[in-house]
């Protein structure tokens, strides 16, 4: 083998454990410059810690790394960035308090005197904003003030800004808007002309197979497969990444069921400026969706049902009577009897120190104590009830409940929550980052609460979701309520037609043009 | 910040640059009005007019714990804390009443074998909070006893001597501005700004803004946190020498070191440091000390005996730390309470 | 059973408690009688009054805070219950001594509560500013008119008596107090929440718990605590005086993260606590009875026993922590 046929970067035979889980078994990869490498695989199939590899996060156990043919090891991200690779990560890796301006600059700043030249920096922001079309981000501003598309933006400035040789996306275009996703897309391919090496994560297989020259396939931290873009169907590359037939995800909808009286019922809803005069009927063994882009609203409405926003107005009836929620403590209660599942359970959902056991009693602790003094007997066979219904994996009920993988993490949210036994529950887009397994016992899970009587307001970014699991969706376009799909006409053209605000269409051809430009 | 360039790139969006610019400041410049109203209105309230030697005497008091909370800020950037600041203070003060003496040359020698030691102390701080991998509340707990101890065995009872010239150099006035004064001003401008403007100090506020993101962005965390303490025990050095040069002498006394710790904390805060790290400046905890010290001058003026300073102290820290409050009347979302 | 008791003595405890037989060990080298049960009881004994305010102080760090008005709060303690006669006269006042010095120590929690809890103030610097407002209530009470400071003969006897033979009252008090609060971390709704709490405030919101009630609740009994070490103290001593708490803010916190709690809250046992306590009491102790200052003496160095009590005290608090309180690896 001669230098000039090597690639640009090649791993072989990597292998990571944390303790005695294996992440990544006799793993290799390789990507070239000028092609975008696409890396598939589940939750927890080692894409991650592969990218931490590359990263400086972590070091493999054993294995080769070698870049331009030199064997390279990265003891640090310092290393990593110094040899030229970048990485945008899911979790941001932004400093709040800083500018942007400091944050683009923060590894390698331009000095004049021994110090910082601050004109030079800004200089320096402004371009490589412009680069990535965040023109309208001023350099000065706090990171920290910055909505999330806004921030993830800065984030690629940031990483373009190293001029590096090798880019990383790690699901970096999750919380960007359309536009910007567009944006960032003719950047890559522009990037990708010019010669660098780009390795793409991402869940959204359209997103794949817009951008991927290459793709290589993980499963349970072991290589599967490269093989060129578009060589092979969305249904095998699925089954690729889950090792066995992937059939329907979602379970058969019911047959529409006559109208009772409805549990949760909203008029007039109305709150900062964010939610504008949403009203809405929710009856007993309904699945209600939420959809349109992101950030129009949705997340207000659930928080505003579980008590947490100051100032909302309009009324709010549970089985016809009004009340006033007035916090998180009240909406779970007895009479109300109402469960959120939150967006962030790493923040929101969990305490990630403490075991399995507290985390999945703690919503639901009052419940088994007297006096505030816990009847332990009565937690545990709740407890392991609960394990078994969900069928969460954990090793240890007495171990932190960090040490579990995300699916098994969201399961025990979700747990934790079940065992309130609410009447009307909340989720806030809770398949977030969680492998295809996970995601269909939730649909199922999904379903049997309707069938059991409880009604459900599901939240998901994810438009085959809102299809699949839903009863009618609720399309929100900057705080209000613009339509309501049901039936024949949840289709996800129409989605994407009414969360722009437009007309729905019968036509195609008509929304075939709104499709496109979400999706590119 | 160069506002010139903000003019330069785009007109309408310098008025943009001096917004972010005033939200960065906010703190300071709150605490700067503060100061200047309280000192203001002291200065008005006494009768006999406000002369020079007062003044002079206002603004040693206030530099000492100037310089200690500015001492204090630095660690407190990065997410930490310094609870050793005041005993590095009593420690640099004990060994400057022994060797700042003797002619030009030596008391020169002194004086710089007084900032090593500070500066030593504070690097012993960061090397136990980097390498030892500990919390640095407890760690700068426990060196601070050590420090106290060194200080007690260099001066068990309280005496020894500095050189005259210097002290009365430390003392007195330069066209009415006092020399303490002058000192906080060198210190400002040849210290904290190019601290402030290094790669160490950006990174300093970097790792108090998010240490994770920090690392994850190959910033030096291990060396910028060594600095930051290194820095703190040079700056708490400089404050032992101006009190020793202040009372010629050098006294191990355990309450002093505890109260210039414990209030160097409260002088950053009211400066508008963040505790939780990430934003804030030393210029602003100079106000803040030179405010905690006025509300004793101000209890003299109205005529209300000094020892209930510690209450009035006390409540103006209550009262600085409510006003941050203010902030909870505009939350909309009661999540953004939890963080 | 017996792993559960392992499982429980964590390496911390186990660690403390290790070096507390160590030193009494050295003890017993140096002065034969150190291994007496007379002088071990007096060291529980003197352990006592640390163990009760560490008690309360141990709760606000579990939550992730901290309680920097200790100091003035035993002194508010101890002032208030010796100032009781005069307040409510000779008849009334030896009853209500006691009860009226540890409210008006949960009083003092209570305003900490309230600025921490309600006003998302940072707890360091409003418990910071409480300590001096206390310090300054109490020199205005002293300054006011001459105030009994007596130590009253209940006090002097819970401080000094023994109820059950062989057992000083202090201990007494310890255990149940301790007793209590394991009973409490482990057993009921509001331990779970003060880890929960501690861990992650914005998850235990969301799960409906009223968090700024916990925080208020600890903080009172953190007060609380701390003004029964007053009392005590005052008992013990006979009288009250404005700086008795002085000394005892940081060997609280050192016991407290020596015994494994974590400063920024979320984890720790009591009885890790316990062996904090039970340490730091013994490393104060033995240095009186080696007296190293005399071999420095002899060397030439004249230098106060202090300066070995300060120098040990950190030296070993930094060395044990160094040994197990090490932060993983940040990755």
């Amino acid at each position: 083998m001669t230098v000039g046929t090597a690639p640009l970067l090649r791993m072989e035979a990597i292998t990571k454990r944390y303790g005695g889980v294996r992440a990544l078994e006799d793993v290799r990869f390789e990507c070239d410059r000028g092609k975008i490498h696409a890396l598939l695989g589940e939750n927890g199939a080692g894409k991650s810690t592969l990218i931490k590899i590359l990263a400086g996060v972590v070091q493999p156990d054993s294995g080769q790394i070698t870049l331009d043919g030199q064997p390279i090891s990265f003891n640090s991200p310092a290393a990593a960035n110094a040899a030229g690779i970048a990485c945008i990560f899911q979790e941001l890796s932004l400093l709040p308090d800083l500018s942007v301006a400091d944050n683009i600059a923060i590894t390698r700043p331009p000095m004049r005197f021994g110090l910082i030249d601050q004109g030079a920096q800004r200089r320096l922001a402004e371009e490589a904003l412009a680069r990535v079309g965040g023109e309208d981000i001023h350099p000065l501003a706090p990171v920290g003030d910055l909505p999330l598309s806004r921030r993830q933006m800065v984030e690629i400035a940031k990483a373009l800004a190293r001029t590096p040789k090798i880019l990383i996306l790690d699901e970096a275009t999750s919380a960007l808007t359309a536009a910007d996703v567009t944006k960032v897309f003719r950047m890559l391919k522009q990037l990708k002309a010019d010669g660098m090496a780009i390795i793409y994560i991402s869940h959204r297989m359209h997103e794949i197979a817009e951008l991927a020259d290459d793709c290589t396939v993980f499963r349970n931290g072991r290589y599967v497969e490269t093989f060129a873009a578009g060589t092979k169907s969305d249904d095998a590359i699925v089954e690729m990444m889950i090792g066995r037939e992937y059939s329907s995800v979602f379970p058969p909808l019911p047959e529409k069921k006559s109208g009772g009286p409805s549990m949760l019922s909203l008029k007039g809803l109305s709150w900062a400026g964010q939610l504008n005069d949403i009203n809405l009927d929710l009856k007993a063994g309904e699945v209600v969706g939420l959809g349109g882009l992101d950030g129009q609203g949705q997340r207000q409405l659930l928080l505003a049902l579980f008590g947490t926003l100051i100032g909302v107005t309009g009324t709010i009836e549970i089985n016809g009577k009004a009340v006033k929620m007035s916090n998180p403590g009240r909406a779970k209660s007895e009479e109300i009897g109402m469960a959120l599942i939150p967006e962030d359970r790493k923040n929101e959902g969990l305490m990630l120190p403490m075991s399995v056991r507290d985390n999945l009693s703690f919503a639901s602790i009052e419940g088994f104590s007297r006096f505030g003094i816990v009847d332990r007997k009565a937690e545990a066979v709740a407890i392991d009830d609960m394990i078994k219904l969900l069928n969460i994996r954990v090793g240890d009920i007495d171990g932190p409940v960090a040490s579990l993988s995300g699916g098994n993490q969201q399961k025990v949210v979700i747990a934790k929550w079940l065992m309130t036994k609410p009447r009307i529950i909340l989720l806030n887009d809770p398949t977030r980052g969680i492998d295809v397994g996970t995601k269909q016992e939730l649909y199922e899970l999904l379903r049997r609460l309707a069938e059991g009587g409880a009604a459900i307001l599901f939240y998901s970014t994810d438009y085959d979701e809102l299809i699949g699991c839903c009863d009618r969706v609720l399309v929100f376009y900057n705080g209000a309520v613009v339509r309501t799909l049901e039936g024949a006409a949840l289709t996800e053209h129409n989605l994407i037609a009414s969360a722009h605000n437009l007309p729905t269409s019968t036509k195609a051809g008509a929304a075939q043009v709104f499709a496109t430009e979400a999706a590119s | 910040m160069s506002v010139e360039s903000g003019l330069s790139t785009k007109g309408g969006r310098s008025w943009e640059a001096w917004g972010h610019w005033f939200t960065a400041q906010r703190g300071l410049l709150i605490s700067l009005v503060i100061f200047a109203i309280m000192f203001g209105f002291y200065a008005w309230k006494l009768e006999v007019g406000l002369s020079a030697s007062m003044v002079n005497t206002a603004a040693n008091k206030g530099a000492l714990l100037a310089l200690v909370a500015m001492a204090q800020t630095i660690p407190v950037l990065t997410g930490g804390l310094d609870l050793s600041v005041g005993m590095v203070f009593v420690l640099t003060n004990c060994l400057a009443a022994s060797v700042v003496n003797g002619d030009p040359r030596m008391t020169a020698l002194g004086i710089i074998v007084v900032l090593i030691t500070g500066l030593v102390c504070g690097i012993i701080n960061g090397i136990i909070i980097v390498y030892g991998r500990l919390q640095p509340i407890i760690v700068t707990l426990a060196t601070g006893a050590v420090f106290f101890g060194v200080a007690l065995a260099l001066r068990p009872e309280p005496g020894g001597s500095v050189n005259f010239e210097f002290a009365d150099f430390m003392t007195t006035s330069f066209f009415k501005v006092p020399s303490s004064v002058i000192l906080l001003l060198a210190v400002v401008l040849f210290i904290w700004i190019p601290y402030r403007r290094s790669v160490l100090g950006r990174a300093a506020y970097a790792i108090g803004s998010s240490e994770h993101a920090a690392y994850m962005s190959g910033v030096p965390i291990a060396r910028a946190k060594i600095m930051a303490y290194a820095l703190a025990g040079f700056l708490a050095a400089i404050a032992g020498l101006l009190l020793t040069a202040l009372t010629y002498s050098g006294a191990a006394k355990a309450s002093l070191g505890a109260d210039y710790t414990l209030n160097s904390i409260a002088a950053v805060v009211i400066g508008g440091t963040s505790l939780f790290g990430g934003a804030g400046s030393a210029i602003g905890s100079i106000f803040g000390a030179f405010i905690m010290r006025t509300v004793g001058d101000l209890l003299i003026v109205f005529d209300i005996n000094p020892v209930l300073q510690p209450l009035f102290v006390g409540i103006v820290l209550l009262f600085a730390v409510s006003l941050g409050s203010l902030r909870l009347l505009r939350i909309k979302n009661k999540l953004d309470l939890y963080r | 059973m017996a792993t559960m008791v392992m499982k429980r003595l964590d390496k911390a405890t186990m660690i403390a408690f290790g070096c507390s037989i160590l030193l009494i060990a050295i003890g017993a080298i140096a002065e034969p009688n150190f291994i007496s049960s007379d002088y071990l009881l007096q060291q529980l004994q003197t352990a006592s009054f640390l163990g009760i305010i560490a008690t309360g102080v141990m709760l606000v760090i579990l939550l992730g805070h901290i309680d920097l008005s200790i100091p003035w709060t035993i002194s508010i303690g101890g002032m208030m219950a010796t100032a009781a006669t005069g307040f409510f006269g000779e008849t009334l006042g030896p009853f209500l001594a006691i009860p009226f010095g540890l409210a008006c120590g949960a009083a003092v929690g209570l305003v900490n509560g309230l600025g921490v809890a309600y006003l998302r103030a940072p707890a360091m610097i409003f418990t910071l500013g409480m300590n001096a407002v206390a310090q300054g209530l109490m020199v205005f009470h002293t300054g006011g008119f001459a105030p009994q400071d007596r130590g009253l003969p209940i006090m002097r006897e819970l401080a000094t008596g023994r109820l059950i033979p062989g057992v000083p009252n202090p201990l007494l008090i310890w255990i149940v107090v301790g007793a209590a609060t394991i009973f409490i971390l482990t057993r009921t709704t509001l331990g779970r929440r003060i880890y929960a709490i501690g861990n992650k405030e914005r998850a235990v919101y969301l799960s409906g718990v009223d968090t700024r009630r916990v925080l208020l609740i600890c903080f009172m009994i953190s007060g609380a605590c701390a003004a029964a070490g007053g009392i005590l103290l005052a008992g013990w001593a006979n009288r009250s005086y404005q700086a008795m708490g002085d000394p005892y803010l940081l060997p609280t916190i050192a016991a407290i993260v020596l015994g494994g709690t974590n400063v920024l809250g979320g984890r720790g046992s009591y009885i890790g606590t316990v062996a904090g306590v039970i340490l730091i009491t013994l490393l104060q102790s033995i240095l009186s009875v080696i007296q190293p200052q005399l071999f420095f003496a002899e060397l030439g160095f004249r230098v106060p026993a202090e300066v070995f009590r300060q120098i040990v005290f950190g030296v070993v608090i930094i060395s044990m922590l160094l040994l197990y309180g090490r932060e993983r690896l940040q990755r």
